[in-house]
């Protein structure tokens, strides 16, 4: 139990402390990819340094849910993180929620940022929380749709449970897995704010979704809150892993298992984070009423995927 | 010269350029008689004639089928209760109404009858009863008086269930101009959209006075940066033309040249920023390292990046040899051909075409009735273009083709732009191959006492105007630089109606309007 609890915090921390870098790698593939000279990986670091550094500059009107609220965005995603397997599967923390209560805490984080967002009552604060609101509401039901049927060929809806069936039980071939690996890629694409449902590199306010929202913020507030972008893209993509790829992920008390756990989740972010920013650099921003059409795919997907479960797997 | 049924008395001083002096009670008649030809008003602006021996003067200037009218009308120089006032023009040409506007911010003359009669270029750096354009303005006294706190301008409200507004700028959170936009929209649809600018007013035209000749050169190419070489261009021609000064043909081909420089470097980067408001960043990145290579080819041939100060008076300072010749000739070739392979790119791009298509739309009935010019107009099926229609050496043995489109979407703008820079290479190009020999500058002509002269030039945005009239001692004496965006910008405000509030960037990126070329 001890060594559990050990690997627990230890997994956690590792996932705050590479979410920055798994950003820096995103944004170094993107700078290639326009033909432009990068910045270092370790840019999105020294960003945080630097926030950390400076004084927090508050709205006249701010409340103190402004100021708490980067606090409790973060906690939100470290608590996914402690739940998402990355190296470990099945350590002491994850039957604390299952994806369903998952959906739950980016919920919670979401709340709160759109709150923050218009509780300065600036323009732009409240026009970024309807268009984060309206992106939202329709990626969540879909991703319980990509959640489901995962589960339903797992017979649960507990991650671990979900990773053992597909990493360590009989290599099978699920069609159904498919369909859901799409949707959940268009859903990761809205849910992170990139390309082509939002931008995070605009400097343009009315275009802008999650930005608008954090436009006041600054300091350490930005940086706790740029933390847990970083933080929620990491995650998404553990998530994304655990459920499509989960091959490496060391089942629990095989501690020999971790040295090639950890090297497949390298390996599994730097393939993905090339991945997005490819997509990112081949894509551009789609109006933002088309956006309910592409997530209205992605939620399509995720229904034909269940139905194919039943056609095909049961 | 005939415009309408009636012969007015105006006499041509120069190619397409005609001149002429009326009564104030004309003006609606004159510019009625314009409209019903097809033509449309380009400038308004004042003068303080006082120390002439006269009272105030309003000039204004039309395109007719036969070029450019300059009409002059004297006002008289009125008193603080009933100050000199003129016929409403904004009736018959709406786009007067801004101008007309600044007047009176800037002269204390007032267009009678007229609907809207808000301050437009003065906030709140001078007193409402205050005229600094005027001769007895006092600066010093001026920068004394008490100003009130708040500058207060009243927008116009739209009311009703769910209407909100957004205030947005004079500051925004990238590095571009101020400009304050007022939207007015329910859900991220715009009911409204109202413009107020002014905020980089320099006091230009008063700057002008008492300057020489030369100096006046390089303030005109400082309205608007971007457009240096068309204003300078105009600036200098309204110069030569008022002292009868020839200049040498090879200096005409040449400022032909730069002015076309220009017009490719300003496109490239559009093109780009195009690319970059649709977040395709691709694109931004490809054209703008286009733009870069042709700046910096621009520095190594002509000693600078946007061609500053290279149009003189009486021709060009910097000359070009056969070698420069063949390397501009050869980046030519290279960046049509990757201009070429952009385009494919953008004309491929799904979703990049679905923003473009369709969003922010101008009609050409309403662009021809609001006067919508230049490459926004020409978007809009407004086919104007003054190297076309009303060509100057070394247009007149060039043969430009006109580009043209019917939509007036962003799309439209868009793909002016991409036949432009096509032009544009091959004009370069011909220019190259046909560029005269001898001399690149001739000193100017004595002046003559109060001359006076009238630049046109179609610069990349449209039609620039310089007007210049010179004091007998030979420095200057009034100067009016105008820019096309005073036309341009109220169309912004119709083109953005019923598009989505996050679509306005790049409605507004398609028009790339200038806030300096209209605060003056």
């Amino acid at each position: 139990m001890s060594t559990g609890i050990v690997l627990q915090i230890a997994q956690t921390l590792l996932a705050i402390l590479l979410a920055p870098l798994l950003m820096g790698w995103v944004n170094q593939c993107r700078a290639w990819l326009q033909g432009r000279s990068a910045p270092p990986l370790t840019q999105p670091y020294r960003m945080l340094r630097k926030l950390f550094h400076k004084d927090a500059v508050l709205a006249h009107d701010a409340s103190r849910l402004f100021r708490f609220a980067p606090y409790i965005i973060f906690a939100c995603m470290v608590l996914a993180a402690g739940i998402v397997p990355t190296i470990v599967n099945d350590l002491p923390f994850s039957p604390a929620a299952d994806v369903i209560a998952l959906v739950g805490i980016y919920a919670l984080a979401r709340v709160f940022l759109a709150l923050a967002a218009m509780d300065i009552g600036t323009s732009f604060g409240t026009l970024g929380a309807r268009r984060e609101m309206l992106v939202s509401f329709l990626a969540e039901p879909a991703l319980l749709m990509v959640f489901f049927t995962a589960s339903l060929i797992s017979q649960s809806t507990e991650l671990p449970v979900i990773v053992q069936t597909l990493a360590h039980k009989e290599f099978a071939i699920y069609p159904s897995m498919a369909f859901a690996a799409v949707a959940f890629w268009m859903i990761s694409v809205a849910e992170n704010a990139r390309i082509p449902v939002d931008n995070p590199t605009t400097h343009l306010e009315l275009t802008m979704i999650h930005e608008a929202m954090i436009l006041e913020y600054s300091a350490r507030h930005l940086a706790l809150i740029e933390w847990a972008v970083a933080l929620k893209l990491f995650t998404y993509s553990a998530l994304g892993i655990a459920l499509f790829v989960p091959w490496g992920i060391a089942p629990r008390g095989d501690l020999g298992a971790l040295p090639l756990a950890l090297l497949a989740l390298l390996v599994k972010m730097i393939v993905g984070g090339a991945a997005l920013s490819l997509l990112e650099a081949i894509s551009a921003k789609v109006r933002l009423f088309r956006a309910p059409e592409f997530l209205g795919t992605a939620f399509l997907l995720g229904v034909l995927g269940m139905l194919i479960h039943f056609l095909l797997e049961v | 010269m005939k415009i309408g049924a009636q012969d007015w008395n105006l006499t041509q001083t120069a190619a397409h350029i005609w001149r002429g002096r009326i009564e104030t009670v004309q003006l609606p008649i004159i510019a009625q008689a314009v409209k019903e030809e097809g033509g449309q008003m380009v400038a308004l602006w004042g003068s303080d004639d006082r120390h002439l021996g006269g009272g105030y003067a309003l000039h204004a200037a039309f395109i007719t089928a036969a070029g450019l009218a300059w009409i002059s009308a004297a006002l008289a120089a009125g008193s603080p209760e009933s100050p000199p006032a003129y016929p409403d023009l904004a009736a018959i040409f709406p786009q007067a109404d801004r101008m007309q506007r600044a007047t009176f911010d800037l002269l204390g003359i007032r267009a009678e009858g007229v609907v809207d009669e808000r301050k437009w270029l003065r906030h709140k750096a001078w007193a409402e009863d205050q005229f600094p354009l005027r001769r007895d303005f006092d600066p010093v006294a001026a920068a004394r008086a008490e100003l009130p706190e708040v500058d207060g301008y009243p927008f116009i409200r739209v009311e009703g269930d769910g209407v909100h507004e957004i205030p947005v700028g004079p500051i925004h959170a990238g590095t571009i101009e101020p400009g304050h936009f007022r939207f007015s929209i329910i859900g991220d649809r715009i009911l409204k959209l109202e413009q107020r600018l002014g905020y980089t007013h320099q006091g230009v035209e008063k700057r002008f006075e008492g300057m020489d000749l030369a100096t006046g050169a390089k303030l005109a190419g400082r309205v608007s940066g971007d457009t240096h070489s068309a204003f300078t261009w105009a600036y200098c021609m309204a110069v030569e033309q008022a002292t009868g000064s020839v200049v040498p043909a090879r200096a005409a081909w040449l400022r032909a040249l730069f002015l076309e420089i220009e017009r490719i470097a300003n496109h490239l980067g559009d093109l780009g920023y195009l690319g970059n408001d649709v977040a395709l960043a691709f694109g931004f990145m490809q054209f703008w390292r286009l733009k870069e290579d042709w700046l910096r080819q621009s520095a190594r041939l002509f000693g600078h990046r946007y061609l500053f100060d290279r149009i003189v008076p009486g021709g060009v300072a910097v000359d070009l040899d056969a070698g420069g010749q063949a390397e501009l000739a050869a980046l030519c070739e290279r960046i049509g051909q990757e201009v070429g392979e952009l385009k494919a790119v953008y004309d491929e791009h799904a979703t990049l075409q679905d923003r473009f298509a369709n969003t922010g739309i101008c009609k050409p009935a309403l662009a021809a009735r609001l006067g919508l010019t230049g490459l926004a107009g020409r978007a809009s099926a407004q086919a104007w273009d003054a190297r076309v229609q009303f060509p100057q050496l070394p247009y007149t043995e060039l043969d430009v083709n006109m580009a043209t489109g019917r939509r007036g979407d962003v799309l439209a703008r868009a793909e002016v732009r991409f036949a432009e820079v096509y032009e544009s290479l091959r004009l370069i190009r011909e220019i190259l191959a046909r560029l005269p020999g001898g001399a690149i500058h001739e000193p100017l002509q004595a002046v003559t006492p109060a001359c006076e002269g009238l630049g046109w030039v179609e610069g990349w945005r449209g039609e620039v105007l310089v007007a210049v009239r010179i004091a007998a001692d030979g420095r200057l004496d009034r100067v009016h630089p105008h820019d096309p965006s005073w036309q341009n910008w109220p169309l912004l405000e119709v083109g953005v109606l019923g598009n989505i509030v996050p679509d306005f960037p790049l409605i507004n990126k398609s028009f790339n309007l200038s806030y300096s070329g209209q605060d003056l």
